[in-house]
């Protein structure tokens, strides 16, 4: 079949990932619920492993796929971690809004 | 056009639209869902690409555990209701400019940039299948892949920990 982005063209997946970017940056500054901040940043890892991905085809080397399961493992310990926070806190406080968690304010 | 530009542009339209739907719906729970939709869209984009080892790991790794350990978090909090109170105006329209000004900034960017003209390469080499991929990884990047261990490793530790100590404190 060729190389695919002779038919799609490297332009349009660095204009998918730069608006799935932005739509993480928007929910991280929009939503007030933790954990839809935390679905946000996922979003963004997402937009980035997609690049990866598009440029680890464009150039026909591997290596960009392997920095995609190296992000992967780092998101997937991101989450445990937070989450097991988000679950404390919500003990402690009982709420994860954002707005509420003050207790690091200078 | 041809072919794979549609089915290109019906997954976009599939990424993008799940992906604002997660931030906008107001429960949790739909969130969660259409960010599991979003995942799988993402998995086709892979799956285009031609990377079927990728695209399976992104599906076990997002939509499996990690979309597991939301919707275990958001049960346990039991946060299925629509309390929640919206942030005040200002900061919503904030939110809003910056997302409009980041947007044109950074597609104005690429625009701008000197495209890639002319016929991509293709070498007609293997570099994608798992035989190469665990060649790379064990090969070449062996000690970050050591150290992805020990993060993930210390990851589980530290959940452990946290949950742990909640408990004594009781």
């Amino acid at each position: 079949m060729g190389n695919i982005l002779n038919q799609i063209g490297i332009e349009n997946y660095i204009f998918l990932s730069v608006l799935l970017f932005c739509i993480g940056v928007f929910g991280v500054l929009y939503r007030r619920n933790a954990i839809i901040v935390f679905m946000s940043i996922e979003i963004m890892l997402n937009a980035v492993n997609l690049l990866f991905v598009a440029f680890s085809t464009l150039h026909q080397d591997a290596e960009g796929q392997i920095f995609v399961f190296f992000s992967m493992a780092v998101a997937a310990a991101e989450v445990a971690v937070g989450l097991a926070i988000l679950v404390s806190i919500f003990r402690n406080l009982g709420s994860i809004e954002i707005d509420k968690l003050k207790n690091l304010k200078g | 056009m041809s072919t794979v530009l549609i089915i290109f542009y019906i997954l976009s339209a599939i990424t993008l639209s799940t992906a604002f739907l997660t931030i906008y719906s107001r429960r949790p729970i739909h969130s969660a869902i259409y960010l599991v939709l979003c995942f799988f869209s993402i998995a086709g984009h892979y799956l285009l690409f031609n990377a079927q080892f990728l695209a399976l790991v992104h599906i076990i790794v997002y939509s499996g555990a990690i979309m597991i350990l939301f919707l275990f978090t958001i049960m346990l909090m039991n946060l299925n209701n629509e309390d929640e109170v919206h942030k005040p105006r200002i900061t919503r329209l904030g939110a809003i400019i910056v997302f409009i000004l980041i947007s044109i900034i950074m597609i104005s960017v690429f625009i701008n940039s000197r495209t890639f003209m002319g016929e991509y390469d293709d070498t007609g080499v293997d570099y994608q299948s798992i035989k190469v991929l665990g060649k790379v990884l064990l090969n070449e990047y062996m000690v970050p892949f050591e150290f992805a261990s020990i993060l993930l490793l210390v990851a589980m530790m530290g959940t452990v920990l946290l949950s742990k100590k909640e408990k004594s404190g009781k």
